[in-house]
């Protein structure tokens, strides 16, 4: 691919900074998202708690869906489309989503491989866990990464854990020698070329966001103190008692996330935050997060 | 006394960055009204412009920024060129009023749209710029019905990308997203000179 088409898509992820990536499901809710002001939005037919709780092969949204909230806003939209599903993502492409989230939490198309994301020109966000997930996913062409998290349960533990893990292991590289950067290439199963710029920055060559879990403004202040450079919050918003407020209330705390008196002030009087699942209650098999390779 | 970048949404890493690479002293990350104070200047970043609007129209920062930016040198590029704007099109939203021209957002198309163009640099400033830039641009807005104030600094065919009213410097495109931006180096030159 041509350094200057990745320029572009990476370049829209550094607009996004700072910023709330809010799921809607509708023209409705997308504009009370970007009037609480939200960054972007990701149309979606379910969230993900629900499709949690209905069960079924998730897949792309519908088209007039996706449209609908398209012609709604005037902010960045972006749209999921399942593991290694290629089909749908040229279909949201052709439709011009602003991004796809080749996503977890739709019901993955391929058990062994990702999208060609080089292939395409709209850009890619990807979730990882720990940094070989991120870095084969940015060797597939994704432009930004984000914490998988686990989607629709409303416990940021796993957001903290997979954002700890991705910076930890990101230090742990600057302490190695070249020699030693080649084991541990073969140890996270990524391209040594990537590991050894990761090495020499300190840093993903891509944006890195936090995503999953995260249902209240100082969530969304955690993961960013964590090394956050933005948040996408999913079920977190429409589950909850007051969307418009609660919205409002974590796009302040993305800005001002080392800001106590600020968090303070955003936190009162929201309404109840979604009920949510403790994480930890969720059998393996049933994690969204273990999807992806 | 320090530069200024806006931070509330944005790109605002990128500008800091790019500021330090051309010799700036002291960068600041601006998120309260009352920093402002203590800036000689201010970077206003690309961004979500309806985003910077939420915070900008809360809490006083609306007429200090309005008061800062009518007397001190201010940079903006993309969503800061449309806060700057003195009207702003599809759709409409509230604007400082500085800037004597017409922003239209996204005026290029969606993401798939956004491209790398070289801008032609006007032979006035060629001197200080060299004679083209390198122009990222991003979902950009584009400058329309420029007031007799407004020089066009570079533009690419007959569209201008990056102009000037007075201590106003506005910018469709994304210098701070090049490996090296004149834009920034003359920045802040001209910060020095206007102290």
């Amino acid at each position: 691919m041509e350094p200057n088409s990745l320029r572009l898509k990476t370049g829209l992820a550094e607009m996004l900074k700072g910023g709330v990536i809010m799921d809607v499901t509708d023209a409705a809710q997308a504009r009370i998202a970007e009037t609480a002001g939200a960054a972007a939005v990701m149309a979606l037919e379910r969230v993900p708690s629900d499709i949690r709780k209905e069960g079924g092969v998730a897949r792309m949204a519908s088209i007039r869906k996706i449209r609908e909230i398209m012609q709604a806003v005037s902010i960045p939209v972006m749209a999921k489309c399942r593991i290694g599903h290629f089909v749908e993502a040229r279909i949201l492409e052709a439709l011009e989503v602003d991004y796809i989230d080749e996503s977890e939490v739709l019901t993955p198309a391929d058990e062994e491989h990702h999208v060609d994301k080089h292939a395409f020109r709209v850009p890619f966000v990807c979730g990882a866990r720990n940094l070989g997930e991120a870095l084969r996913r940015i060797a597939e062409g994704a432009a930004m990464i984000r914490t998988k998290g686990e989607a629709g349960t409303g416990d940021v533990v796993h957001a903290v854990r997979h954002m700890r893990t991705i910076v930890r292991e990101m230090k742990q590289l600057a302490a190695l020698d070249q020699a030693e950067l080649y084991g541990r290439a073969k140890e996270l199963a990524a391209p040594v070329e990537l590991v050894r710029l990761v090495a020499r920055e300190g840093k993903l060559p891509v944006p890195n966001f936090s995503a999953g879990g995260i249902a209240t403004p100082a969530d969304a202040a955690l993961v960013m103190q964590l090394g956050a450079e933005a948040v996408f919050v999913g079920s977190g918003i429409f589950k909850s008692e007051d969307p418009a407020a609660r919205a409002a209330a974590i796009v302040k705390a993305a800005t001002h996330f080392r800001d106590p008196k600020a968090l303070l002030e955003v936190s009162e009087e929201l309404g109840e935050p979604m009920r949510g699942i403790s994480a930890a209650a969720i059998p393996l098999e049933a994690q969204l997060q273990t999807r992806g390779w | 006394m320090a530069i200024g970048v806006l931070a509330l949404q944005g790109d605002f890493a990128a500008h800091a960055a790019a500021l330090r690479r051309a010799g700036a002293g002291a960068v600041i990350e601006v998120r309260r009204p009352e920093q402002l104070d203590e800036l000689e200047a201010l970077v206003l970043p690309g961004g979500e412009s309806t985003t910077m609007l939420k915070f900008l129209q809360a809490g006083g920062f609306w007429d200090k920024l309005r008061e800062f930016a009518a007397r001190r040198p201010v940079f903006a590029t993309c969503a800061g060129a449309i806060l700057l704007a003195r009207r702003v099109e599809s759709p409409p939203q509230a604007s400082l009023g500085l800037l004597d021209a017409t922003v239209e957002r996204n005026a290029y198309g969606r993401q798939l749209e956004s491209s790398i163009r070289q801008a032609q640099v006007a032979p006035a400033f060629v001197r200080e710029l060299g004679p083209s830039l390198e122009a990222v641009l991003i979902r950009a807005p584009r400058f329309k019905d420029l007031g007799p104030d407004v020089e066009v600094v570079a533009s690419a065919g007959d569209e201008p990308l990056l102009v000037r009213q007075g201590r106003l410097l506005a910018a469709s495109f994304h210098p701070e997203l090049s490996p090296a931006s004149p834009v920034h180096g003359w920045f802040v030159d001209q910060v020095r000179r206007w102290r």
